[in-house]
């Protein structure tokens, strides 16, 4: 607990030292970024120790704030969130020091820095006024780093959808509190247990209360809509702390939550798992038609987020059912997935800023042949790309192990429809798995491979030693993670703990060991390793001839003429998914003879957002308008609501 | 510990030894249709061999990728039929949910073979890329379909014991299943190994295919090694399908073995004369096709449900 503070103490101070106004940017960075990193280190430290210890360490003061207390807890599942919450921090840090060199980013750190104080308030806080008060620091730091640049007009929009889903979510969470707080006298956490005897319908609504409430900030489906715009409008390293961390401690607040609820009805996880395998389905399918790599990076943050509700969906269904083997790795495979999304997926927005720093563009038909220019940069994106598609030797596929085993397991023993709906699990799990796939090689195939398409991407540079290193150590823990699956699975032992005390027990047990994954990737590195030097063997020590790509008889490829994003997405569109996603495209054909200049736009907005949110909400403005007739803005009228307001008044104050 | 020295031996034998030989057969079988003599059943070995002593050139746009990718589409079914029993010889290594270990793995050869193909810039070889990745995406979930009938039947989830004793037995008790998912799994080593109806290994030039087109700019030991793991891609698999069809034995483990290459050498006559009698379809009836097969693996398991 005293490293936690400690962090808190350095990172605040961090915060107030760059928001003075010093004379070079360079000093806010080195002092903010400075801060992060090292407050980081401690809080490190402190997750550690949380993980480590075998009780949880508390802590708590008065607060003058009616109903509310300053008692933090750090028990293993908090310990569990801060573990992704301060790496991410910290790399983050390093990373931004040298991305955010520019005179507009003048408060930057500072809101850094308090976004890391009040994430890792959300994840200890022991109190419901705490949390909500934590949660809204959460919220409005991080608004402020979506729009650093704030004189674009589509970074300020994105920024108030974000500002509204997350005050959306917020409202549902004060009905939560207010209403849990009133059944058990008190919000603190420790008089929350009290709910587990709720029952029947009262439980359920404050459920689908927290549902829609965390929903909003993790972004599951249908409320994802501010996520695929607010994660490229913020700094790259600030879009890996919202994806990799912001994101994670909604699932965080959902399973607390839970904690506190007595043993979830199936339909529950069924609600749960419906959800997710929706959101995954959809994410994957709108990330493989972006062409912004950010926006479609953020989609997959929608589909892996849907594939974490999948999996607890899952483990809740079948704790109710008694299943406890099934249990245990569904909730292995979430939780597992959840650090594992954490770690590849910063990896890959960081990755991504690095090639816009170096092109100038997030536009992948800006890009291509990236790989030439930027070749650390671009191992790292083959390594997060190779780790997000759940391929060995990388840690992805430990998460999606376990939850596969999970689906395949019940499927396989169960009869009826208790075994039919993980069989069409498994089924869309693999179809999303195929579609990640397709999604990946498209970034990297035309962002980092082949020939540049513009001007800009052909002189572009590499990252210096801060970014670059960066990459490198989420990259190597990604690489770890894959070796020692082990290790992740004790490390989700630890919150599997207090979740699900029955199944937890399994974690150590010998039925659901994932060693074999370990020894595995080994033996495929060892593989590649053998085949690798055979190559090299046959290829002799001559200098291999290069000559240009073949065109087919062509003598004169060009760029132009290379598979475009929009070319490698178009089959997997017209051939596997639903019309309704059909992105807009302005045909750009040539017909006749002597055909004018045309062009061809293509543009993937998002669906729910544009034929839901938005329909709804101007007619919500719409009605809104109807009630300003109120304010005609004459004087009189305006004395004379104040004198019907006061009589009012004056008759109910009467009546009590 | 002897037993699985030995077992990993004979895999590696029969890995390494028999693999060019199916395609020999299967052109041969081609060439008995078309009324021609064909080229020699060791046309694959030969072809092998020479490349494996010639020098290289490659495409100046590419990167390391381009040559990662013939290493790994030789490492992926070398560490793969590892997991899998060849007819009678029991998988060397064998884990519970190395099922899923196994879908996996080939999608890392997928993602080099299309990465590679990606870096050389050309139009060719990003189409063949786009229709590799996005065919597969239809054809992982029938493979998952396949193996959680057998894990239903086996009630084990190594493949080693799904594919194992008690598929003789399960024979007597699902037949309907089974046959339904040796259909799909035969009709999924079609797909993953390129073959007519989906792909046609013969044309180099047409835009019609994908697997040939995506190794355009590939040569010398680079092409080799992509021929070679291609061909062990087609054994591991074909393995599979030939120990659904052929589950018993015999007894006599040397007789087991014979019938286990008698097996594969017919399937490769089969596709031989598949290849011969059908076709190409128009690429967009293949994704069609192969919802069609993900249904029917699907219905397989429905039977198995009730």
């Amino acid at each position: 607990m005293n490293f936690l503070f400690l962090s808190w103490l350095v990172l605040g101070l961090g915060a107030c030292a760059a928001a003075l106004p010093w004379r070079s940017s360079k000093i806010t960075a080195i002092l903010g970024g400075g801060s992060a990193v090292l407050g980081c280190l401690s809080g490190l430290i402190a997750a550690g120790q949380g993980l480590v210890a075998d009780t949880a360490a508390t802590f708590s003061l008065p607060w003058s704030m009616p109903g509310g207390s300053f008692s933090l807890r750090l028990d293993g599942l908090s310990a569990f969130f801060l573990l992704p919450l301060f790496i991410i921090g910290l790399v983050g840090a390093l990373y931004g020091t040298e991305y955010m060199q520019k005179e507009k980013a003048r408060l930057h750190w500072t809101w850094y820095n308090l976004l890391l104080i009040s994430m890792a308030m959300v994840v200890t806080a022991a109190n419901g006024l705490l949390f909500l008060f934590a949660w809204e620091c959460m919220s409005l730091t991080s608004f402020f780093l979506v729009i650093t640049e704030y004189d674009l007009p589509e970074v300020v929009a994105a920024g108030w959808t974000y500002l509204l889903a997350t005050h959306l979510g917020a409202a549902c969470l004060f009905a939560f509190f207010l209403t849990a707080g009133a059944f058990c006298g008190s919000l603190d956490f420790a008089s929350f247990h009290l709910l587990s005897r709720l029952t029947g319908p009262v439980i359920s609504v404050l459920f689908l209360l927290l549902l829609v409430g965390f929903g909003s900030k993790a972004g599951i489906f249908p409320l994802h809509v501010w996520l695929p715009d607010a994660h490229p409008a913020a700094p790259s390293h600030v879009s890996a702390l919202m994806s990799g961390v912001m994101v994670k401690t909604a699932i965080y607040g959902l399973l607390r939550m839970c904690s506190f609820f007595p043993v979830s009805p199936a339909w529950w996880g069924g609600l749960l798992m419906t959800i997710g395998i929706t959101g995954a389905l959809f994410g994957i399918a709108m990330a493989a038609m972006q062409r912004d790599v950010k926006r479609s990076l953020a989609y997959s943050t929608v589909e892996n987020v849907g594939i974490i509700l999948l999996a607890l969906g899952f483990w809740m269904h079948s704790r109710a059912a008694g299943q406890h083997v099934v249990a245990a790795l569904a909730l292995a495979g979430g939780l597992i997935h959840l650090l594992n999304h954490a770690l590849f997926k910063s990896l890959l927005f960081l990755g991504a800023g690095s090639l816009m720093h170096g092109s100038g563009s997030r536009d992948l038909g800006r890009m291509g042949g990236l790989m030439r220019r930027m070749p650390v940069t671009g191992l790292m994106i083959v390594c997060g790309g190779m780790a997000i598609c759940a391929l060995p030797p990388f840690n992805g596929l430990v998460g999606e192990w376990f939850i596969y085993r999970a689906l395949v397991e019940s499927a396989a023993t169960l009869s009826g429809l208790g075994g039919f709906f993980p069989v069409m699990l498994v089924g869309f799990l693999a179809l999303v798995g195929g579609l990640v796939l397709i999604v990946m090689t498209r970034i990297i195939g035309i962002a980092l491979l082949g020939v540049p398409r513009s001007p800009a991407a052909a002189q572009a540079h590499e990252a210096g030693w801060p970014m670059r290193s960066a990459m490198i150590a989420l990259a190597l823990l990604c690489l770890a993670g894959g070796l020692m699956p082990i290790q992740l699975l004790r490390v989700a032992g630890r919150a599997a703990v207090l979740l699900d005390p029955d199944s937890a027990h399994l974690f150590t047990s010998q039925v659901i060991t994932p060693s074999w994954l370990g020894i595995m990737a080994l033996l495929l590195i060892g593989a590649l390793l053998a085949a690798f030097s055979f190559n090299r063997w046959r290829q002799g020590r001559g200098t291999v001839a290069a000559a240009s790509t073949w065109g087919c008889g062509f003598a004169f490829p060009s760029s132009r003429m290379s598979y475009s994003a929009e070319s490698y997405s178009e089959l997997a569109q017209s051939g596997i998914l639903c019309s309704c996603l059909t992105p807009e495209s302005r045909d750009g054909r040539t017909i006749g003879f002597f055909p004018m200049i045309r062009s061809f736009v293509f543009t993937a907005p998002d669906p729910v957002l544009e034929k839901f949110f938005k329909p709804l909400f101007q007619r919500l403005a719409g009605y809104c308008r109807r009630c300003c007739r109120l304010q005609s803005g004459n004087l009189h009228i305006y004395l004379l609501y104040v004198f019907s307001a006061t009589v009012l008044l004056l008759f109910w104050a009467g009546q009590r | 510990m002897r037993t699985t020295i030995l077992q990993l031996f004979l895999h590696l034998f029969l890995l390494f030894g028999l693999s060019p030989l199916l395609s020999g057969v299967i052109g041969k079988t081609k060439a008995l249709f078309a009324g021609r003599v064909g080229p020699p059943l060791l046309q694959l070995y030969f072809d092998i061999w020479k490349l494996f002593g010639k020098g290289m050139v490659i495409s100046r746009t590419t990167t390391w990728i381009f040559r990662a990718g013939p290493v790994v589409g030789l490492a992926v079914p070398l560490l793969a039929s590892l997991l899998i029993p060849f007819g009678p010889v029991g998988a060397p290594i064998s884990f519970s949910g190395d099922l899923i270990f196994f879908v996996y793995l080939f999608g890392l050869s997928r993602f080099f073979t299309a990465c590679a193909a990606l870096d050389t810039g050309s139009s060719f070889e990003g189409m063949g890329a786009v229709r590799e990745v996005t065919f597969s995406c239809l054809a992982e979930p029938t493979l998952f379909f396949v193996f959680i009938v057998l894990a239903r039947l086996s009630g084990s989830f190594s493949l080693d014991a799904m594919f194992g004793q008690t598929l003789a037995t399960s024979w007597h008790t699902a037949a309907p299943s089974l046959l339904l998912i040796l259909v799909c799994l035969f009709i999924v080593t079609l797909v993953e190994n390129c073959r007519i109806p989906f792909d046609d290994p013969n044309t180099h030039l047409e835009l019609t295919m994908i697997h040939e087109v995506m190794v355009l700019d590939h040569s010398g030991p680079d092409l080799g090694m992509i021929l070679y793991g291609a061909a062990m891609k087609f054994l591991v698999l074909g393995a599979l399908v030939v120990r659904l069809f052929l589950p018993g034995t015999t007894g006599n483990m040397a007789l087991d073995i014979l019938l286990f290459i008698g097996g594969l050498l017919f399937m490769a006559v089969v596709i031989g004369v598949i290849e011969s009698v059908m076709a190409r379809l128009r690429l967009l009836r293949i994704p069609q096709l192969l919802v069609g097969v993900s249904l029917l693996s699907f219905f397989s398991l429905i039977l198995l449900l009730r």
